[in-house]
């Protein structure tokens, strides 16, 4: 009989690992192999179908090349755009070391637009703003409306130079520790890989791992986010009693595409587009009179729903109208290509004569696992470490983002801390002895995987993945309460014991995706459990946050970050604690633009 | 309404030789096939295999031959097939189960044409400058996101697998095209060997076929101008 599993296992043996290979992982490799380090990365996919790919609009640097900016004016934006939560210390690190990183991308060869005198072009993008607020800047630079597709290729270009060597469609499926779990002090000494092509357990052993997995968007029904991203690294770091922090701060993005979410990209209101309601007016003048259309992102998301809740969506339904259609033809095919094209393809709209109908969609993390400035994970509050474990990127929450992320902001994050990664785990890996051979680290979760197949009987991972996807949308959305937030968490909580009898249908070991969708099914469970219960304890509104019930700021009481574990077994997430936010420049004020 | 969804279908741990079977799957108006082939997958068939990620044609995972013609399945729509829908693997690449066929030899070829910037003069200080004008030569083939539906549409490939292929032919115009890259020469040693650009018989499949709209013949063609003034 076929099995899901082959029954030997491989044994590996590095200094480094690194999971994931999108901007953060691929940075992270680059530097590893700079340095010396033997390392291995591993991806589920090809790195270059990794999801920074699909970024658009551009990575944000004070380079001043067309105007003039500064760095603190970066990090300020930064601060008052995640609504004062951002650690003060991380937008710094943040706002200084995006400059050199774009001038490194530049000299790796990614294909920048350039100015007239032939320097990186750069253009305006939400949040971000001169002189401490006063107006827009032009801060984005940017390669067309393919940013994201170009830094990954450059990247994964830079790595094939340096002979880093990947692991190509091999899923992550646990963590190991030597010494207890993360919050019994335990020090993280490897992972296991599933070969996808094979059904084959690998055991890699290694002195420092990297969560480079991304985020988890497809908890909710409408994302832009890409079919893989289900909060791997989260949650097998939450199974393994590493904390998350700011789960309930998850962004929407003001314009996704009616009905499928996928993202037409703020560079086209950077570009100078405009949001238009039912009777042609840009309604945003009623809720951000100085930046418009370039306000942060959860500002416009909520005005978009208030639009649309007055009876003022376009036909009184539930999207607005985005509008390019004065920029010209030029303007639209040299700089907006990419989501011209998805405008045609996918809604069969053409933005150069009509109007593009939007919505708000499930788009970024801006909590996750926590770490400190040099990228390692935090076991608590007080900011302990988990010896051998690292996160960069959406994974990870430093937190640079705080309340709600600014556009561009997450590949300026990727970059420099992906970069921070690799250097630490260098110097980790230098000065460290290599974790014990642990024999048959792999049996506890072949078991669990082959339950998943072996199950005479059972629910199909779809089933319950449609209904989880409906719960986040209605309950933990752009506006929350306690009674949606309630039903959410018990929802959540009957859909776990749901999977407990969750059975895949493909029984063999090759090319298994029925199980791996399986296995990711419950990574989104764990994420979206960690979303519902941050949300719900805290009661204020706040960023991406927003409680219809508070509705106010509450800084005397929540001017810190949540950190929550996992219950333990299938029990239901009940500790929480906070964390202070470090200020060092800026007081936090009212959030006015 | 529902369409006729055929599916070739090959699971090594069973068959011997692919075969087709037939689903009858609802869709909804604006549909892709990448939504009914999911449909299918999560309502009729669990073991339907096949590679998806991004779902909107810049990851280029789900490549597959679609009603005879290499297509991104999460770009194409229901409306634009009617209401039969045949969806095989990409041709001319060695099948690992149903839709899935192995990249191996494919990225090997990628990556023997030096895919990456060669520009090894002293670190500067800043970044180097290029004119828009520069930019716009090879701006074309940055393109490119490496789904192999030109490559796997090529008669010459099909004929003779060492044929390096349109897709690694583009990535090397990326940089030898590229003002700041002083790798060209070794790029272009690379593919001026029996198994180069000369086995292009022209016949712009590649064209059709790449759904980043790259003009891949032009690329080759001014890859091969390059070659031929080396003397």
């Amino acid at each position: 009989m076929s099995s899901a599993l082959r029954a030997e296992a491989g044994q590996i043996d590095v200094d480094a690992i690194v999971v994931g290979a999108g901007g953060a992982g691929l940075w992270a490799a680059l530097e590893l192999a700079r340095e010396g380090i033997p390392t291995a990365v591993l991806t589920k996919l090809y790195p270059t179908r990794s999801h920074t790919g699909a970024a658009q609009g551009g990575v944000c640097a004070a380079l001043g090349n067309v105007e003039e900016d500064h760095w603190e004016w970066h990090m300020f934006d930064t601060i008052k755009g995640g609504d004062y939560l951002t650690d003060q210390d991380a937008a710094e690190v943040l706002a200084r070391e995006a400059i050199p990183a774009v001038i490194e991308l530049e000299r790796m060869g990614l294909p920048f637009n350039r100015t007239p005198d032939g320097k990186i072009d750069q253009r305006r993008f939400g949040g971000h703003t001169r002189n401490y607020g006063e107006g827009p800047v032009r801060r984005s630079c940017y390669a067309a409306d393919r940013t994201g597709h170009m830094i990954l290729q450059t990247l994964y270009q830079q790595c094939i130079k340096a002979g880093v060597k990947f692991y190509d469609e091999y899923h992550v499926v646990d963590l190991l520790f030597e010494g207890g779990s993360a919050d019994q002090g335990g020090r993280c000494s490897g992972v296991v890989g599933y070969k996808i092509a094979d059904g084959s357990l690998h055991v890699l052993r290694a002195k420092a791992v990297l969560l480079a997995t991304g985020g988890y968007g497809r908890a909710w029904r409408v994302t832009s986010n890409a079919h893989s991203l289900a909060g791997d690294g989260m949650a097998l770091a939450w199974r393994h009693g590493v904390p998350l922090m700011d789960m309930e701060f998850y962004q929407f993005h003001p314009t996704g595409i009616v009905g499928i979410g996928i993202l037409l990209s703020e560079a086209a209101r950077g570009e100078g587009g405009y949001l238009l309601n039912d009777s042609g007016k840009r309604f945003m003048e009623d809720y951000a009179p100085k930046l418009m259309e370039l306000a942060p992102r959860d500002m416009i998301s909520r005005a978009m729903y208030q639009e649309i809740r007055a009876g003022r969506g376009i036909d009184g339904k539930d999207y607005v109208f985005l509008d390019v259609r004065h920029l010209g033809r030029k303007v639209i095919e040299e700089k907006l290509p990419d989501i011209t094209d998805f405008a045609r393809v996918y809604q069969g709209v053409e933005p150069i004569s009509e109007p593009v109908p939007v919505q708000p969609t499930a788009h970024y993390a801006m909590g996750g696992v926590p770490t400190n400035l040099e990228t390692e994970v935090l076991a608590n509050a007080a900011g302990g470490v988990v010896p051998g474990l690292f996160a960069a990127g959406e994974v990870a929450c430093v937190s640079v983002h705080g309340a709600n992320r600014l556009g561009t902001n997450s590949l300026v994050d990727l970059l420099v801390f992906g970069k921070r990664a690799g250097k630490r785990m260098a110097v980790i890996c230098k000065s460290t002895t290599a974790p014990k051979h642990a024999a048959g680290a792999e049996r506890a979760i072949r078991d669990e995987m082959l339950a998943l197949s072996t199950r005479p009987e059972g629910v199909r991972p779809a089933e319950i993945r449609r209904a989880l996807a409906d719960v986040m949308m209605e309950g933990v959305g752009v506006y929350r309460d306690e009674t949606l937030l309630t039903n959410a968490v018990k929802e959540i909580q009957r859909l776990k014991g749901e999977y407990q009898r969750v059975r895949v249908e493909d029984t063999g070991s090759v090319f298994n995706t029925d199980l791996l969708e399986a296995r990711e099914l419950g990574y989104l469970l764990d994420a979206s459990e960690a979303t519902a219960v941050s949300a719900l304890a805290r009661k204020e509104s706040r960023g991406a946050h927003s409680r219809e019930d508070y509705p106010e700021r509450d800084d005397e009481k929540y001017l810190a970050h949540t950190l929550v574990w996992r219950g333990a077994g299938e029990a239901p997430a009940t500790k929480i604690d906070y964390k202070p936010v470090t200020i060092t420049k800026f007081e936090p004020k009212p959030r006015v633009y | 309404m529902d369409v006729e969804l055929k599916i070739q279908r090959f699971d090594p741990e069973k068959d011997t030789a692919p075969h087709w079977e037939t689903y009858r799957v609802p869709v909804e108006p604006m549909d892709r096939v990448l939504d009914v082939l999911t449909r299918a997958k999560e309502l009729l068939d669990g073991s339907i295999t096949f590679r998806r990620s991004c779902a909107h044609g810049v990851c280029g995972s789900d490549a597959l031959l679609i009603n005879g013609r290499n297509r991104l399945a999460c770009k194409v729509r229901v409306e634009q097939l009617g209401k039969s829908i045949s969806v095989a693997p990409l041709p001319g690449l060695p099948v690992v189960k149903d839709l899935v066929v192995d990249m191996d030899e494919f990225f090997g070829k990628y990556r023997s044409v030096l895919p990456f910037l060669i520009a090894d003069e002293p670190e500067g200080t800043g970044e180097r400058l290029q004119s828009q004008e520069q930019r716009d030569v090879y701006d074309d083939t940055t393109k490119c996101i490496l789904c192999a539906a030109c490559t796997s549409s090529c008669p010459s490939f099909w004929a003779q697998p060492e044929y390096v292929g349109p897709a690694a032919i583009v990535n090397a115009h990326r940089f030898i095209f590229d003002s700041r890259d002083q790798g060209a020469e070794e790029r272009l040693e690379v593919l001026s060997n029996e198994d180069g650009v000369w086995r292009c018989r022209t016949t712009f499949n590649c064209v059709d076929a790449c759904p980043r709209g790259i003009n891949i013949t032009k690329a080759i063609l001014e890859v091969s101008t390059a070659i031929g003034s080396r003397g």
